[in-house]
């Protein structure tokens, strides 16, 4: 029989029973709502040993992909370490500032070098522990080809880590670093599939960083990339977004600027409402969006009922000034 | 013996057609979408999936009970005769967008009804 470890013991398992039915019946409660493989109260995450296929249905790609699984729906095949959802159990890496640069009058380009191996997607984010907070950055960095961990910091009014990050980590400094987290990133299911990617201020990194890695792994369909800022010195890295385009016909960039000073051939407008409008049919196309978290929010519904299927919407939201997040939840930053 | 309605329906494969349409038609809905609005749509869309196994008389263990807890936050928030009439049409019109024959969406229709006393908390 199979045994299955959970939050450091060892439980046996009768039969062909459900992960969710032996725990239940040896006292460990884990949510659960309709035990049929349905409703997706019950997600864990299979630490060591694979889940066998038939409790991985319905659940997102990307969740899959990293051993999540549905307790109720698990008969395990061989002998599981699981866990519930949560960044915890996820592993401490030292990485060192090797450069800084800034991007704009408030954006801050770091490029750390891990002083192990990190395997991430482009897309993910790290939870940056310092003294005695810890905030999330988005990866801005493709793991094919680029060596080094980017993130693109934005100063936020009154913001201690951003504040430290801007005026007191240097070239040399050691950060510690927990991850990669979250499941706003690029998998190949369809390369002709229409790719649309908004973000809002520094929302930007994780998608420079995705919209490269789908462009990196032959992705064939449109991609376009829409960037809002409120001013337009906001923007930035909009010669590297441009020179993509000239390399890539099928990679798109519109740049929105949704202030009163939109200079000429920069769009005036919300960055979701221009992309919206040009784009009004989304079915079958995968949209990624990262930012504001009210704009992910709302951009979020509004592209599900414009027809694209929600396992195909990859959000992001940056929450400001909160706790630590939860994995598959909000970034925390600040 | 004879087919269940879920077996003759689609059984997931049905559910899973259906739950995107059926969730879009009930956030489109202005008599309804207050109640279905979240942060976490990949969970309301699982619990409309949750629905739909059930209203297709698939395999779950929701009881009355469920149905009368579960629901029971929205009756505090209104829910009524009303907005379980519009939940019913949007079932409805999702299984006829899918093409489901007619006896079988009044077949569905049915099992769904069978939940309202329950669903309204009386
Ligand atoms: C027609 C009969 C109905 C049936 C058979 C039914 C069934 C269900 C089921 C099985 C769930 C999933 C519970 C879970 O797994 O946690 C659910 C959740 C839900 N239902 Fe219904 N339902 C019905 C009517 C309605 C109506 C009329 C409304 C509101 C207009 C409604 C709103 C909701 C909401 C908002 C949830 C998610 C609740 C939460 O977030 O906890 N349902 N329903």
């Amino acid at each position: 029989m199979p045994q299955i470890r959970f939050e450091n013991r060892t439980y046996a398992l009768n039969g062909d029973e459900s992960v969710l039915d032996g725990l239940t019946r040896q006292g460990v409660s884990i949510p659960s709502s309709c035990r049929s493989g349905i409703c997706q109260t019950c997600l864990m995450r299979a630490v060591q040993g694979r889940p066998p296929a038939d409790a991985q249905k319905g659940i997102k790609e990307t969740l899959r992909e990293r051993n999540f699984f549905l307790a109720c729906a698990c008969v395990p095949m061989e002998d599981m370490e699981l866990s519930l959802p949560s960044d915890d159990d996820l592993p401490h890496i030292k990485a060192r500032v090797v450069s800084k640069e800034r991007l704009n009058h408030d954006i801050m380009r770091f490029r750390l070098r891990p002083a192990a191996e990190f395997n991430y997607r482009a897309g993910q984010f790290i939870n940056l522990h310092h003294d005695d907070w810890v905030r999330s950055y988005s990866l801005a960095s493709v793991p094919r080809g680029e060596d080094f961990l980017e993130l693109q910091v934005q100063r936020l009014p009154g913001g201690r880590a951003s504040g430290w990050l801007h005026d007191e980590c240097k070239a040399g400094d050691e950060l510690n670093l927990q991850g990669p987290l979250g499941d706003c990133y690029y998998t190949q299911s369809d390369v002709e599939q229409s790719l649309l990617l908004i973000g809002t201020g520094s929302g930007l990194a994780p998608l420079w960083g995705i919209a490269r890695d789908a462009l990196a792994q032959g992705h064939r369909g449109a991609i376009h990339l829409f960037h809002g800022s409120r001013t337009a010195a906001g923007l930035y890295l909009s010669d590297e977004l441009r020179a993509l385009t000239q390399a890539h016909a099928n990679f798109h960039y519109t740049p929105c600027v949704s202030g009163p000073d939109a200079p000429d051939k920069i769009i005036q407008g919300r960055a979701n409402a221009v992309a919206l409008a040009q784009f009004p049919q989304l079915k079958n196309w995968q949209v990624f969006l990262c930012g504001n978290a009210a704009m992910v929010k709302s951009t979020k519904t509004k592209a599900f009922l414009a027809g694209a299927a929600l396992k195909d919407i990859h959000a992001d939201p940056f929450e400001f000034g909160v706790t630590p997040p939860r994995e598959e939840s909000a970034q925390a930053q600040g | 013996m004879s087919k269940s309605l879920y077996e003759r329906i689609g059984g997931e494969a049905a559910v899973n057609a259906a739950v995107d349409i059926f969730y879009r038609k009930v956030l489109a809905d202005d008599r309804i979408n207050r109640f279905f609005e979240t942060v976490d749509m990949e969970k309301q869309a699982a619990k409309q999936k949750g629905f739909l196994t059930f209203a297709f008389g698939g395999p779950h263990h929701y009881t009355g009970k469920d149905m009368r807890q579960g629901h029971a936050h929205l009756v505090k928030q209104g829910l009524n005769d009303s907005h379980f009439d519009a939940v019913m049409e949007n079932l409805g019109a999702t299984l006829k967008e899918l093409n489901v024959p007619a006896e079988l969406i009044a077949e569905a229709a049915a099992i769904a009804e069978s939940t309202r006393n329950d669903v309204l908390g009386r």
